[in-house]
């Protein structure tokens, strides 16, 4: 617990320091939301219009902002004005904004928490260090601003809860946690699937009980959430802001998923076609505009719909459902949640490249449990943060989100050689040993991963590091050759479109990794 | 995102060891190093001194109108005053190796930002890229040799350590490369003190290893990019002496040494060598003695008995000066005596606190940045006495607090006290630390009592206004505490340093039994 504190300590340590560091426009939304919910009744949380940053969160969020803005409202007025309060920047607004985050994170601070308690010390060290300082979750809470921290940390309760068996109460934490963000839903087929056939067995009678009394948690959450608004008749009108399915199916940056390259080959096509003669008309839409009009963004390839994302998101997660169904086992479940993220993240409608971090806190848990995990984490989590970096696009932030990675990928390096030892051949005897002892001193989860312990060590292979330094290769021409070589003002599109691609390519190994250890096990 | 832990713990597996050594050394400190760069990076976020503060503006204009005298003008004007070198503005008072780096650093900006070191009209120049340019030019220059030298030293202190070494080894490297005080004055406040300590500790750590001419060399430089780093030399001349003497050949040693401080020297002098008067007229740069004894609040001597002696009224100048001189040399002396007749590495190390807080103490015209320097060695002595350095640390802090809330750092300040103190107490390190015993009884009782009145004072410092009638009232009782503590601290490392002998006699007597 001591130690626990420590990590924790050191991770507030430097979001405090983050604090006058660049904010987004995400930052003026949140305060707007704040403005929202404070100066104007329930009814009119979802319809108003006084900025163009209007609320599109699950209510569970708004009842969130309503009690921040309590407190909010005796720091500093202005900050809740829906007038006076568009685009302050006073300090008052920053460190009351900033450090709401770093409060709420200690939501996220009991999830690991709870998850680590059953571990063994060097594991728990690991998924601290993995989680607690993420340095994805600083750059996106704490240097661009939003609530992720605290919204995952629900995402952990809930799952340390299923680990556990007590399925009831993860269910329930995972409603709750679906009234705060619907993005991530994703994985509630997942859910579904994994409560009705682990929760709801037993006999007929008991298992219509079980299942009962879990539609009675959720039932209840949500119409704790939606109950207000149902009752004042805006019931449309949130439900309107929370889908708007106006938008494209990239975001201004494509996050490195499945579409970019569909986007690509369409791109390709067209130009091969339009050489071997066929006339290919040059669309008019745009993939981030949305469906605006009835042209379709692409050129040869059919378009695609927010229905059509949605039946290929659940083709990717079929594998993983049937095996919940077949085989529900709480070891699995994490990772099972894990990989709907992925797919969801891959294939979905519009995915923010932020939405990486759904799945890259879930797979830490994963990522002790082998030298396999731990290679594959220790890929992903690099190009992941990596695929953060346009994020934060000043100068000043530069050297920040580099460092941070830096560092990220040394403590990864080295935490993991320790706990999985170093090289094949000569080194087997050693963590075996070294993982025997360990069983006898510590009753953990200890004989699984010995057993794995005793193939290879932990050591970067020769393909995941050319990967790497291809990374590395990128970011050299996007920051420093291409603006030498091109100026500023040629393909000023390519750095940006080069890294979703190459990101693109971890991501989708990572997804193909992660369904083949699913299908497998 | 930081790091520590012991191949020890593997060994343990009870848990306590450090865990960032669970890897291997280099990956530890790499860690250690990235992360204290992160550090540093975040704290220059924030505002420097003197920002927006026409028409003198601060340490940061300086330091940029440096840049800008020293790339347009030649090398020997750069003391002169002149049509374009107004030595009033901002006059270069510094030694020639900080001329050369603000050369360097000029040209760097030149390429990237002309308009920030152009002549003339970038007086007062501030702009976010101007900014952004002279923080890396700290940053840069602090991972250079400031780091450099940390690694160097704790790679040849631990050398010899069998037990625990690599546990202590990380932890003592954190603490060098985290040391609060520094990052918030040259990444906040903005200075370039890594380079002088930094070249410093490099010559310490050149001693411990003995090279001495290696040292030597070091400490010249040290000494040529801001004579301050002059507090710390009674300490190398006696410890160096002391071991010419026990040499086979004291005389040639002797010589040896002082060829290669002297021509470290005249290397760095080249420029202004051609005749005495352009030596002086540097030289009377680098020595405002017409400026007064003490300037603001610095907790030292002088300033803290001015409450109730009025030295300034009382005492012209010149006699001003020959008190400061022969008090400063009354408080060198003993550790001197010490060193020249048993130098070791050990007594070394206390020899570089006591003569360098002697200077703070008793000097003529100390600023309150010059704590830096006594906290040094404190940092380098932190395994065999945590207290004492952490003590220092903390009211070395409290004592530039006035100057860092003018400067808007509380934030950082606050925090980065925060983070020494559980980079301290990393897990794992604290129950094998020697030398580790917790006062008791009535000592703790006091220390308590210091410690909540200085938390006291820094919310007062912060919230209320001070009487009309004493308008620096809150910084004279900062002053007077931290006074306290040093003068405390200075006579029990006097001792300490003292007893060196006596004790390392003693464990001698204690392995033979």
């Amino acid at each position: 617990m001591e130690e626990f504190a420590w990590f924790a300590g050191i991770a507030t340590c430097v979001k405090l320091l983050l604090i006058p560091s660049y904010r987004s426009t995400d930052f003026e939304v949140h305060r707007n939301w704040l403005a929202i919910t404070s100066s104007l009744p329930l009814s009119n949380w979802y319809s108003d219009e006084t900025s163009p940053w209007t609320l599109d969160y699950p209510p569970l969020f708004s009842y969130f902002e309503k009690l921040l803005s309590i407190f909010a409202h005796l720091v500093d007025p202005k900050i809740v004005d829906l007038q006076k309060g568009l685009n302050y920047e006073s300090d008052s607004v920053i460190y009351f904004q900033r450090i709401s985050v770093i409060v709420s994170d200690l939501c996220l601070f009991y999830g690991v928490y709870r998850l680590s308690k059953t571990l063994e010390i060097k594991k728990r060290r690991i998924l601290w260090i993995l989680i607690i300082w993420s340095p994805s979750l600083i750059i996106v809470d704490h240097i661009h601003f939003q609530y992720n921290g605290f919204l995952l940390g629900i995402l952990l309760i809930s799952l340390s809860f299923l680990e556990e068996g007590k399925d009831l109460i993860g269910g329930f934490f995972f409603a709750v946690l679906l009234c705060f963000k619907h993005l991530f839903a994703v994985a509630a087929p997942v859910y579904f699937v994994y409560l009705l056939r682990h929760y709801c067995k037993g006999g007929f009678a008991k298992s219509i009980g079980r299942f009962v009394m879990m539609g009675i948690a959720v039932g209840m959450v949500f119409a704790i959430a939606f109950g207000p608004f149902l009752y004042t008749g805006q019931i449309q009108q949130v439900l309107h802001r929370m889908f708007p399915f106006g938008r494209g199916l990239c975001h201004a940056y494509w996050a490195p998923n499945f579409w970019v390259f569909y986007i690509i080959l369409d791109k390709g096509l067209a130009f091969l076609l339009a050489k071997f003669g066929f006339n290919i008309q040059t669309p008019a839409a745009s993939f981030t505009g949305g469906l605006v009009g009835d042209s379709s963004p692409f050129a040869v390839l059919p378009r695609v719909t927010p229905l059509a994302t949605m039946l290929l998101v659940l083709l990717a997660l079929s594998p993983c459902l049937f095996k919940a169904w077949r085989d529900p086992r709480p070891r699995m479940i994490t990772r099972w949640v894990a990989y709907a993220y992925t797919c969801g993240f891959l294939f979905g409608w519009h995915v923010h490249e932020k939405a990486s971090l759904h799945f890259m806190i879930p797979l830490a848990i994963v990522a002790i449990q082998s030298v396999e995990d731990a290679k594959h984490y220790f890929l992903l989590s690099i190009v992941s943060c990596y695929s953060l970096f346009p994020l934060l696009f000043e100068a000043k932030e530069y050297p920040i989100r580099v460092l941070l990675l830096l560092l990220h990928s040394l403590l990864l390096l080295s935490v993991f050689t320790s706990q999985f030892g170093k090289s094949s051949s000569k080194a087997v005897g050693e963590p075996l040993h070294r993982g025997k002892s360990d069983g006898k001193t510590l009753k953990g989860r200890k004989p699984s991963s010995h057993e794995m312990n005793s193939g290879t060590g932990f050591v970067v292979g020769w393909v995941s590091m050319i990967y790497l330094l291809g990374l590395l290769a990128i970011e050299v021409w996007g920051q420093f050759l291409q603006p030498y070589l091109l100026g500023s003002e040629r393909l000023p599109f390519l750095p940006l479109m080069l890294m979703s691609i190459y990101c693109g390519i971890g991501m989708v190994y990572s997804w193909l990794w992660q369904l083949k250890w699913i299908i497998k096990c | 995102m930081e790091t520590k832990k012991s191949k020890k713990s593997t060994k343990d597996s009870n848990g306590d060891g450090c865990w960032l050594l669970s890897g291997s050394m280099p990956l530890a400190f790499g860690c250690i190093a990235v992360f204290a760069l992160l550090v540093r990076v975040i704290v220059s976020l924030n505002s420097y001194s003197g920002a927006g503060d026409a028409p003198k503006y601060g340490d940061y204009e300086a330091q940029r109108h440096w840049m800008e005298i020293t790339l347009n003008t030649p090398a020997k004007k750069w003391y002169q005053n002149s049509t374009v070198n107004d030595l009033t503005y901002w006059g270069l008072d510094y030694p020639p190796l900080t001329a050369y780096q603000s050369y360097a650093h000029a040209l760097f900006l030149h390429y990237f930002h002309p308009d920030s070191v152009a002549l003339f009209t970038s007086r007062g120049h501030e702009s976010p890229k101007g900014k952004l340019l002279m923080r890396w030019t700290v940053l840069s220059s602090d991972v250079l040799i400031f780091f450099a030298a940390a690694i160097y030293f704790v790679i040849v202190y631990y050398a010899n350590r069998g037990k625990n070494k690599q546990q202590h080894m990380t932890w003592h490297l954190a603490l060098i490369l985290l040391g609060p005080c520094l990052i918030l004055i040259d990444h906040g406040h903005f200075q370039y003190n890594c380079i002088s300590l930094g070249l410093t500790i490099g010559a310490v750590a050149a001693i411990l290893s003995k090279n001495e001419l290696v040292a030597c060399v070091l400490f010249s430089l040290a000494l040529n990019h801001k004579q301050m780093s002059a507090y710390f030399a009674p300490a190398f001349f006696s410890h160096l002496f002391g071991k010419c003497l026990r040499h086979r050949n004291p005389l040639l040693r002797v010589l040896q040494l002082g060829l290669a401080v002297v021509g470290t020297f005249i290397l760095i002098w080249w420029p202004y060598l051609y005749s005495v008067d352009t030596v002086k007229e540097v030289l009377s740069r680098l020595a405002p003695f017409e400026r007064g004894i003490y300037e603001d609040y610095v907790a030292n001597f002088w300033c803290t008995t001015s409450v109730l002696i009025k030295w300034k009224r009382l005492f012209p100048t010149p006699s001003l000066r020959l008190f400061s001189l022969s008090a400063t040399l009354l408080g060198v002396l003993p550790s001197m005596v010490q060193q020249i007749k048993a130098p070791s590495d050990l007594g070394f190390l206390y020899a570089l606190l006591n003569s360098s807080l002697s200077f703070y103490l008793f000097s003529f015209q100390v600023h309150e940045k010059s704590i830096l320097l006594p906290l040094l060695p404190a940092t380098l002595l932190a395994l065999e006495e945590p207290l004492l350095f952490r003590w220092l640390t903390y009211f070395a802090l409290l004592s530039m607090f006035p100057l860092l809330c003018r400067d808007r750092l509380i934030l950082p300040y606050v925090v980065l006290l925060i983070l020494f103190v559980l980079i301290y107490y990393i897990p794992g390190i604290r129950s094998t630390k020697k030398g580790e015993s917790s006062p008791t009884g009535l000592k703790k009782l006091v220390m308590i009592l210091v410690l909540l009145c200085s938390f006291f004072l820094h919310i007062v410092y912060v919230t209320l206004r001070p009487p009309q009638k004493y308008p620096f009232l809150f910084e004279a009782v900062i002053m007077l505490l931290s006074c306290s503590q040093f003068v405390t601290i200075a006579v029990y490392s006097n001792l300490k340093q003292w007893m060196l002998e006596s004790s390392i006699w003693m464990e001698k007597e204690k392995k033979v039994q």
